[in-house]
């Protein structure tokens, strides 16, 4: 059993690989069949990422060289802690949103449900890959693949789509560029490109200026990736106008791997001693509290649901690279090191995972785009907007939902770095998350339609989505609170401590 | 010294109402089902609590943890005499309004009614969770909770005038939320934790003074549901609500959580020694003055019945936070079971507004001319509890203005004396021409008529009973008797293990 395991980490890319070929081909067959294919393919790696969770906690890293060849000039499948509670998050949101997809693809893109599951599965390649690989220059290579099928995917739309998917396309790329650029300054440093090779290489480089320059160019390189604030101008409109599934999957997924990369390289290949020897992550505090607020600011100013979850989503990256910064100050159990960045991580991935399949659901059955047309949507469809309304106070913040805890762990981990400043911008910002979020809500339950007295009209014309699409968005908000409870009890923290033991972010006791 | 038994019964007393919520959601087509399982939800709930009074007055604390949220903290419950006042008012007359809201909401055909009584359970669940919360972060759980479900409920009538009131209420009661998370977060960082002591947890040992301050007023902005000026505003504002909300939420379960936060915060948290060495009890103690004749000033102003209660509740409220202030035993006392004589009176006079809307549709006292003739029972009902408001003898609010009374002396305090003094004064100033408008003044012809000709008779069986019982209980209170003395010997034991004084 433990031979198979080993396994794992490749096959769980290969099987994707090969599913997306083969739905290109049985879709060629039978236009029905990609959806199946694409759900059992994504279930099985969901199983494969759970097992690896469980070897990993139990029995220690995973290390797969692919082709046999030596890890320094091989490419090396690493799987410890870290990626493996990452791949859990995306497999499963992944699967979520494909069972999500069967229904609301075949409604709004008939004619390319064969090329937007063939590319569907690519993408989900191209995370499993930048999760899995021990090597900086492979991570590139499945980030570009990842990120090209998204460009594709979010332009299937067409119309306005494309133009949103191009601005991705060019960003995207010169972030791309950057990422590349800094994995060849550490090559002509050091000649290596094994991450756990080049850890071992660096830190007697660390004076050195090639070093620091290669670390800067990460840092805007995945901030690009990332959508991290200044950097963020790609985001909304490529997520307003994607197809929904892959809204929640960019949102909750895609800049999340980004991150992922970015903590891999920043506690990895360089180390703990290298972070503190620069103020680069105070300064990457900072810049996450704009964020943060920004983010919020802008999302008031919207009118299209999609767009205001998009500019949430600029602040949640803020949150996440806030506990990413605060991660080498705070050292106390339990909100020490990445505990609060990895765990914004999954609840981010819930909250907005639900929201935008749930704005995928009003899209789906009225077509309904912007917040003020949602009027009376609370009675036509109950389940989904008691969804909506879990999520939404989840992103709020009210306890027992995993924006509660997120932000709790955030606020305790900025005290004990001393930083009184982001306490209150947690708490501004969970008022404002207030204000953007409430509107919405009060809009779908509370507002009358013109001349309507008692909403009793309305109330026969019960009008819900399939269940293959209500089940992800219920699943996923039932999920948000679950899992606060889950957090607040800490059933689920020893495995995010075990990635602080790994990276010495913890005070050992 | 203190026994602690570990029982299971705060958990089965907050699962009612969680309960009752979900199954009210799911047979909101069976009306009478829905209406049976609130009512039942909070006869069980008041029976599960009201057990726990004996095991409390033998001296023993009731703990019951679920699991360590960090270290230090545990999430769970720890009941003890002060926490089961609250607990017990608030689930008392949850079933009292539950048989009132069944005749109100029927009589008035209300809309989303399923809405109504799922949220209204889902309030009953924070209320009776804060009251029984062992630690600061318990409370807060609950508090925030308590704040979102209370959101439909005033907004239930959706008008624009309804949604201002709710985001209004939102935006005052988040941010308090904000600032009490805050001070939460701080708290634990200065003492390791957050639980309630006896003693109270803070201490100039640990913290600067001007930390200490600060963190003060970070919590008194974070309980603003206790409604102190000038962060009154959003409670008038909400008094668009259905009236058993109002009642139960404006009068008992919503403001009464803001003040039991401050006497938690006050006496469990800074501990009495330490404010009093802080200098923090006279500056709680004015701004509650301030507030008790201010909000006196204004409620003679209003001429809306709901509004003119709003006001006097605000006054009322700050009662409370004065006795507490005080630092006095006697003071503390009062300020005790002043919770739960004022919710039983302040509920009276709601409940009376609400049957007078319901048969006449009347909402401002210069209509209501010779109403007491047409409506009896109700207004007598009401001249009860407004003489409980008064302060006056044969009624519980008597009792509290008591030992409130004495907490000024025992404090050595004579200006809060005149205060309390003054402020009944008023209390009678603005009460007092609504009973004689009511019973006295002339009905003026058609006023005491509806549209159809239809004269005014009394509201439904279902209105009158539950107001009759609380203005019947406001009276009994002032009298020696089982249910009074549980609940003064309630208080007794909560100000004596504080030990204060």
């Amino acid at each position: 059993m433990q031979t198979a395991i080993q396994h794992f980490p490749v096959l769980i890319v290969a099987i994707s690989l090969v599913s997306a070929i083969s739905i290109l081909v049985a879709g060629w067959t039978n236009k029905k069949t990609p959806p199946f294919i694409s759900i059992t393919t994504v279930l099985a790696q969901f199983v494969a990422s759970i097992l690896i969770l469980n070897h990993v906690l139990t029995k220690g890293p995973i290390h797969y060289w692919l082709g046999g060849w030596k890890p320094p000039w091989g490419i090396e499948y690493v799987v410890d802690v870290l990626n493996a509670y990452v791949l859990v998050i995306l497999l499963f949101l992944g699967l979520t949103c494909a069972v999500y997809s069967k229904r609301s693809i075949e409604h709004e893109l008939p004619q390319k449900t064969v090329s937007f599951y063939a590319l569907y599965q690519l993408l989900i390649t191209g995370l499993c890959g930048v999760t899995v690989t021990g090597d900086i220059f492979n991570m590139y290579v499945f980030i570009e693949i990842m990120s090209l099928s998204a460009y594709a995917l979010i332009g299937s739309r067409g119309k306005i789509a494309l133009k949103a998917s191009f601005t991705y396309l060019v960003l995207g790329s010169i972030g791309a560029c950057f990422f590349l650029l800094g994995i060849g300054f550490l090559y002509s440093v050091t000649g290596s490109l094994n991450m756990h090779d080049l850890s071992i290489l660096l830190p007697p480089l660390y004076g050195n200026k090639m070093v620091r320059a290669a670390f800067v160019l990460f840092i805007v390189g995945l901030s690009v990736k990332m959508a991290f604030f200044p950097l963020h101008t790609w985001l909304p409109d490529a997520h307003a106008f994607a197809p929904s599934e892959i809204s929640a999957m960019l949102s909750g997924i895609i800049i999340e791997v980004c991150t992922y990369a970015f903590i891999r390289l920043a506690f990895s290949v360089f180390s703990v001693n290298f972070l503190t020897l620069l103020p680069i992550f105070d300064i990457l505090c900072w810049v996450a509290g704009i964020a943060i607020i920004m983010g919020s600011l802008l999302a008031m100013t919207q009118f299209n649901l999609k767009r205001m979850l998009a500019y949430s989503s600029v602040a949640n990256m803020g949150y996440i690279m806030l506990a990413v910064g605060l991660s080498t100050s705070a050292k106390n159990f339990p909100w020490c090191g990445l505990t609060p960045a990895l765990m914004h991580m999954l609840n981010h991935a819930l909250m907005k995972g639900c929201l935008f399949l749930v704005a995928g659901a009003f899209i789906y059955k009225a077509d309904l785009w912007n917040i003020a047309e949602l009027r009376g949507l609370g009675r036509r469809m109950p389940y989904t907007c008691a969804a909506f309304v879990i999520a939404a106070i989840s992103m709020i913040g009210v306890p027992p939902s995993v924006g509660f805890v997120s932000k709790l762990y955030i606020i305790f981990a900025s005290l004990e770095a001393k930083k009184f400043a982001f306490v209150a911008i947690l708490l501004v910002s969970s008022l404002l998350n207030l204000v953007y979020f409430w509107r919405v809500i009060e809009t779908m339950y509370m507002k009358r339609e013109e001349g309507e007295e008692h909403a009793h009209a309305s109330m026969n014309s019960r009008d819900e989505i399939p269940l293959s699409m209500l089940i992800p968005v219920l699943g996923l908000a039932s999920l948000c609170m679950v899992m606060g409870v889950l957090w607040l009890a800490g059933i689920t923290i020893p495995i995010l401590n075990k990635v602080n033991a790994m990276f010495g972010l913890m005070v050992v006791r | 010294m203190i026994e602690i038994e570990e029982s299971l019964r705060p958990w089965l007393a907050i699962a009612c109402p969680a309960l009752a919520a979900i199954f009210i959601l799911f047979s909101s087509k069976l009306p009478n089902l829905r209406e049976g399982w609130t009512l039942l939800a909070s006869i069980v709930q008041f029976w599960m609590i009201y057990s726990m009074v004996p095991v409390i007055l033998k001296g023993t604390t009731i703990e019951s943890y679920l699991f360590t949220v960090f270290p230090g903290i545990q999430f769970g419950f720890k009941v003890d005499a002060f926490g089961l006042i609250f607990a017990i008012t608030s689930s008392f007359l949850w079933i009292l309004v539950s048989i009132y809201s069944i005749g109100y909401m029927r009589a008035l055909r209300e809309h989303a009614q399923t809405r109504y009584y799922c949220c209204f359970a889902l309030a009953i669940f924070g209320a009776v969770g804060i009251a029984l919360s062992g630690n600061l972060v318990t409370m807060f759980i609950f508090y925030e909770i308590l704040t979102v479900s209370t959101y439909p409920l005033v907004a239930h009538e959706q008008t624009p005038e309804a949604l201002f009131a709710g985001r209004k209420y939102l935006a005052y009661l988040f941010t308090a939320g904000c600032f009490l998370l805050g001070a939460v977060v701080l708290t634990y960082s200065l003492a390791g934790t957050t639980d309630f002591d006896k003693g109270g947890i803070l201490s100039v040992a640990i913290a600067p003074r001007s930390v200490l301050m600060v963190l003060f007023v970070f919590f008194l902005l974070g309980f603003m549901k206790a409604a102190y000026m000038p962060f009154h505003s959003w409670l008038p504002t909400a008094m668009v609500a259905p009236t058993p909300v109002s009642a139960l939420l404006h009068a008992v379960a919503v403001v009464k959580a803001g003040v039991f936060g401050i006497v938690r915060m006050v006496c469990y948290i800074y501990g009495i020694d330490l404010m009093h060495e802080l200098g923090l009890g006279i500056m709680l103690a004015s701004l509650a003055a301030f507030t008790m004749i201010v909000a006196s000033l204004f409620a003679i102003a209003q001429d809306n019945l709901k509004r003119r209660l709003a006001y006097s509740t605000i006054s009322q409220l700050s009662y409370i936070i004065l006795g507490v202030a005080l630092l006095s035993p006697m003071g503390i006392t009062g300020a005790m079971i002043h919770i739960p004589f004022h919710g039983f009176m302040k509920i009276t006079l709601f409940l009376c507004a609400g049957s007078i809307l319901v048969t006449s549709g009347k909402e401002n006292i210069s209509e209501m001319g010779g109403i007491g003739r047409a409506m009896p029972i109700t207004m007598m009902a009401f001249t009860v509890g407004a003489l409980g408001m008064c302060g006056a003898p044969p009624t519980g609010g008597f009792i509290s203005k008591w030992f409130l009374g004495l907490g000024t002396l025992q404090a050595g305090n004579l200006i809060f004396l005149a205060v309390i003094l003054i402020s009944s004064l008023l209390d009678i100033v603005y009460f007092f021409p609504i009973i004689y408008t009511a019973f006295f003044a002339k009905s003026g012809g058609t006023t005491l008529r509806l549209n159809k000709g239809r004269k005014i008779k009394e509201a439904p069986l279902f209105m009158v009973v539950p107001l009759s019982i609380t203005a019947l209980l406001s009276i009994v209170f002032s009298f020696p008797n089982p249910f009074t003395d549980t609940i003064l010997n309630l208080a007794r034991m909560a100000v004596s293990i504080l030990g204060g004084g």
